[in-house]
């Protein structure tokens, strides 16, 4: 079958789209505050017609010569002289795919959101900030220079810290925005320092012309590694990889489809997306792609066992981001590209059904507090339907999408780096644990809240149903390794062969034993309650401790770091250098004009032959020095 | 040789009026002192070949301001204390003379280009060409018209009874 | 001996030096003006001594001997004004009494 090639008008068009939307709707927040509908179906036609269009990409780009489309654009900046920063917009398999996700997920996020927010005051700039998210991650993904990657990657976090913030009046949601925009500030202090080591060692930020194999032998090995060390750190802090995680649970205080979009699609993912996009440079420099696997690994385990004690539904999902992205991070690391972005590919979709799940909920019972809920399968049935799908595609049983891309995490760790494989086992094993957990306490056993639950509108319920389908099918692209070979470098390494043959390997059955492990504890646990959760939480109250404290990485962050080092160190300090060194080097040069003001004036007699003999013997002493000096 | 002894003798004369001038008791004998001093130097003008200005300096020093300031003198009350000397005199003096050693120092050091031309004589008509002639200094005449006219109304509004 | 520039000029510094004296050590309002007469003099004389040996044909220096001559006589109007004006508002012209503008 033969597809009419995509013009590349309309390859600008899918980022430009809803960049208009939120430059139609931003001006009209003021005179229409409130429920505006027109403004929603803008903001959605225009990301729908992205989607359509980045289907259309990635079918041009299986065509496409090399499989890629490079548009040059516009000559952005130019520095005198020396070379030009372009800003073009590069298609390849990886952003092609990154594109439908994005589309994907924000078009049914959108729609969503016109039920969830119809009554929010502020609808109209909801819909703005949120064309304006999708807008930036569209351009981070399709940007073909490092630069202009930059500035995308800054409006994707400007944007998230309003929608973060966006119900203001609130001070634990601006506490919240305001942790998330200065915690990913720190690394993309990183990602700016290795663009400036990229550009002084090789004079480009051009993605192709950076990843080509002749530039990157250009940069010696250690340069290389720092490079791509502040590339990943800018990656830990949109991806919320430790110790950099510590913004991400606090984003829920954003409104809940935003939570869906940030965790699935957008913000996290440019993370990834950025290491995935650096993959070969990252190649060439072994030991940061080693210290991505460790952190990765780590993250994932880290995050998980927050997971497990969470009382908010929302921030169990928020610690199973972390997670699931520190799993990303360790697929690309140790399987490359297509291993992590596959699990992205598929994670989109059922995280964020989860999300709007979670959100679904939340509109039934007014809560998200776990304990508040309960029993709820019968009153919202299809809520239950969609979230457990959802949840056994985290889990990674077999035959969801998470099955498959959770496959490949493991036989690349396995193959690369088997001590990270065992932290990927357990962090199987914890997953499917604690979202067993948020399941059974929120659908089974009797209902503990004093609302009356509800099931939502069909609005609602429509996205979800549409996310609920490639959260259960996206992974079966990869049965016979259509994906790997889409996104790799056309070869298949992958182990299984075919839907139900993945099932034959040993590996695949060890992975799925822990997975319903982890569902059967929580079984035993909320369920059957065989053993009861408190005399667990008693018998490990130590680990509990520490679990539901989140390792006091808040206090770490606020009190000892914040507090003691930067504010009672650094601050004081400079506070005292203020006061008493300039303080007092000013009063001093004020009291020393004073007081010499003070001495000279007596010299003002009023005798005004006082002063004539001062002139006269003054030029006369000038003139005596001017004719001694020659 | 003429010239020599009368210069000599102004030369002692104007200095001996000047000195009057600053160490004289009474007032009047400073204001006495000040003439002799305005005529001995209208006296070197002519000395100097400059007839003019000579005529000049006795009309106008002389004749308008020495008058001027010996009715200035008589009209303030202070004739009686006599020509005091005020808490400054001696840096006074010193400045007096550090400025007298260091212009004649000066003056006798510098090799001035001495013309052995003859002088122009009577100077009236030169003067008077250089003044008003096409070329002249016209605008400075009048400038000095307007000074004057200024310094007139000036003393005027100045000294007149409020 | 012939009189020459020099002897001129050193003569005009000497009254100058004098008048400058005269005018840094009288109290009397009118003393100081009458000695900044004679340092205008003074330079008037260098003036003339200048154009009768430097320039004796031109005769430069009497045409600015002739303006500071007017400059002269204005000042002399205005100084002598301020000082009748001095003794009708403060009774006195003592430069030392005059002496409001001080710290």
């Amino acid at each position: 079958m033969h597809i009419m090639s995509i013009p590349s008008a309309l390859i600008w068009a899918v980022w430009l789209l809803p960049l208009g939307a939120f430059a139609l709707i931003s001006p009209l927040i003021r005179p229409f505050p409130g429920k505006a509908e027109p403004a929603s179906f803008i903001s959605i036609g225009a990301v729908g017609i992205s989607f359509a269009l980045s289907l259309w990409i990635l079918a041009s780009v299986l065509q496409a010569p090399d499989r890629q489309i490079i548009l040059h654009g516009a000559d952005w900046l130019s520095i005198s002289g020396g070379p030009v920063f372009n800003f073009g917009l590069l298609i390849d398999p990886l952003s092609a795919v990154m594109l439908s996700v994005v589309t994907s997920v924000s078009l049914m996020v959108q729609v969503y959101s016109r039920a969830y927010m119809h009554s929010d005051p502020s609808y109209l700039r909801y819909f703005a900030l949120i064309s304006l998210f999708t807008a930036a991650m569209l351009g981070l993904i399709v940007s073909s220079n490092l630069l202009s990657t930059f500035a995308f990657w800054e409006l994707v976090g400007l944007s998230s810290y309003l929608l973060i913030g966006f119900w203001f009046h609130r001070p634990s949601a601006v506490a919240a925005a305001k942790k998330a925009f200065l915690v990913t500030r720190i690394g993309d202090v990183g990602f700016l320092a290795a663009l400036l080591v990229l550009y002084t060692k090789t004079g480009t930020l051009d993605i192709t012309a950076l990843n080509s194999p002749g530039v990157l032998s250009a940069i010696s090995g250690g340069v290389l590694t720092w490079a791509a060390l502040g590339l990943f750190l800018g990656a830990m802090g949109k991806s919320g990889q430790f110790p950099l995680h510590v913004w991400l649970p606090d984003a829920m205080e954003g409104p809940t489809p935003v939570s869906a979009l940030i965790h699935a699609a957008t913000m996290v993912a440019a993370g990834v997306f950025l290491v995935a996009r650096m993959y070969p440079l990252f190649q060439a420099a072994p030991h940061a792609l080693t210290v991505v696997a460790i952190v990765g690994a780590f993250s994932a385990v880290f995050a998980a066992t927050m997971g497990l004690v969470m009382k908010d539904i929302k921030r169990v999902l928020a610690y199973s981001t972390i997670s699931q992205l520190g799993l990303m991070m360790l697929g690309i690391a140790t399987g490359g590209v297509w291993v992590g972005i596959f699990y992205l590919f598929n994670h989109a979709f059922f995280k964020s059904l989860l999300f709007l799940g979670a959100g679904s909920v939340n509109h039934a019972t007014g809560t998200f507090d776990l304990r508040e809920m309960g029993g709820l399968r019968k009153k919202i049935p299809w809520t239950f339907a969609f979230f457990v799908l959802a949840a056994v595609s985290l889990s990674g049983i077999w035959p969801l999408a998470g099955f498959f891309s959770k496959e490949g995490v493991l036989a690349a760790a396995l193959d690369k780096q088997p001590v990270l494989f065992g932290f990927a086992l357990l962090t199987t094993f914890l997953t499917a644990f604690y979202i067993f957990r948020v399941v059974f306490l929120v659908f089974f056993g009797d209902y503990r809240g004093s609302h009356g639950p509800h099931e939502s509108s069909r609005i609602m319920l429509v996205p979800m149903g549409l996310l609920a389908v490639p959260a259960v099918a996206s992974g079966w692209l990869n049965a016979n390794g259509g994906f790997e070979h889409f996104l790799g470098d056309g070869a298949t390494h992958g182990f299984w062969s075919g839907f139900i043959g993945a099932l034959a390997h040993p590996l695949a059955l060890f992975s799925l034993l822990a997975a319903l492990l982890g569902v059967f504890s929580a079984y035993t646990l909320y369920i059957k309650r065989w053993i009861s959760p408190d005399k667990v939480k008693w018998f490990l109250r130590s680990p509990y401790a520490i679990f539901t404290r989140k390792y006091g990485m808040d206090e770490l962050y606020e009190n000892i770091i914040a507090r003691n080092a930067l504010y009672r160190g650094v601050f004081q300090a400079a506070d005292w250098t203020d006061r008493v060194v300039i303080g007092g080097a000013s009063a001093g040069i004020a009291s020393l004009t004073t007081g010499a003001g003070r001495v000279l004036r007596r010299f003002q007699t009023g005798q005004i032959q006082l002063y004539a003999v001062a002139a006269v013997l003054g030029m006369t002493a000038i003139v005596l020095i001017a004719l001694v000096r020659g | 040789m003429g010239i020599n002894i009368a210069f000599w003798v102004l030369a002692v004369l104007a200095a001996t009026g000047a000195l009057a001038v600053v160490s004289a008791r009474s007032l009047f004998r400073t204001a006495l002192g000040l003439v002799l001093c305005f005529l001995s130097i209208a006296g070197l003008f002519f000395t100097l070949s400059a007839d003019f200005l000579g005529i000049v300096q006795v009309l106008i020093y002389v004749g308008a301001i020495a008058v001027l300031l010996i009715m200035a003198i008589m009209l303030t009350r202070d004739v009686e204390k006599g020509n005091l000397p005020s808490t400054l005199k001696i840096p006074a003096l010193v400045s007096g003379l550090a400025f007298a050693g260091l212009s004649v120092w000066v003056m006798l050091n510098t090799s001035w280009q001495v013309s052995s031309e003859a002088p122009t004589t009577p100077t009236a008509s030169t003067l008077g060409n250089l003044l008003f002639d096409q070329g002249g200094l016209v605008l400075g005449v009048e400038i000095a018209a307007m000074l004057l006219l200024a310094a007139l109304i000036g003393a005027i509004s100045a000294a007149r009874e409020k | 001996m012939t009189a020459g520039l020099n002897n001129y000029l050193v003569l005009s510094a000497v009254l100058f030096s004098i008048g400058l004296y005269g005018a840094l050590s009288r109290k009397n309002a009118v003393v100081v003006l009458m000695c900044v007469e004679i340092m205008l003099n003074a330079a008037n004389l260098s003036l003339v001594a200048f154009s009768r040996f430097v320039t004796p044909v031109a005769l430069s220096g009497q045409t600015v001997a002739i303006f500071s001559i007017t400059a002269a006589a204005a000042e002399v109007a205005v100084g002598l004004a301020v000082v009748i004006a001095l003794y009708r508002q403060r009774g006195t012209v003592d430069v030392n009494d005059i002496n409001l503008l001080k710290w």
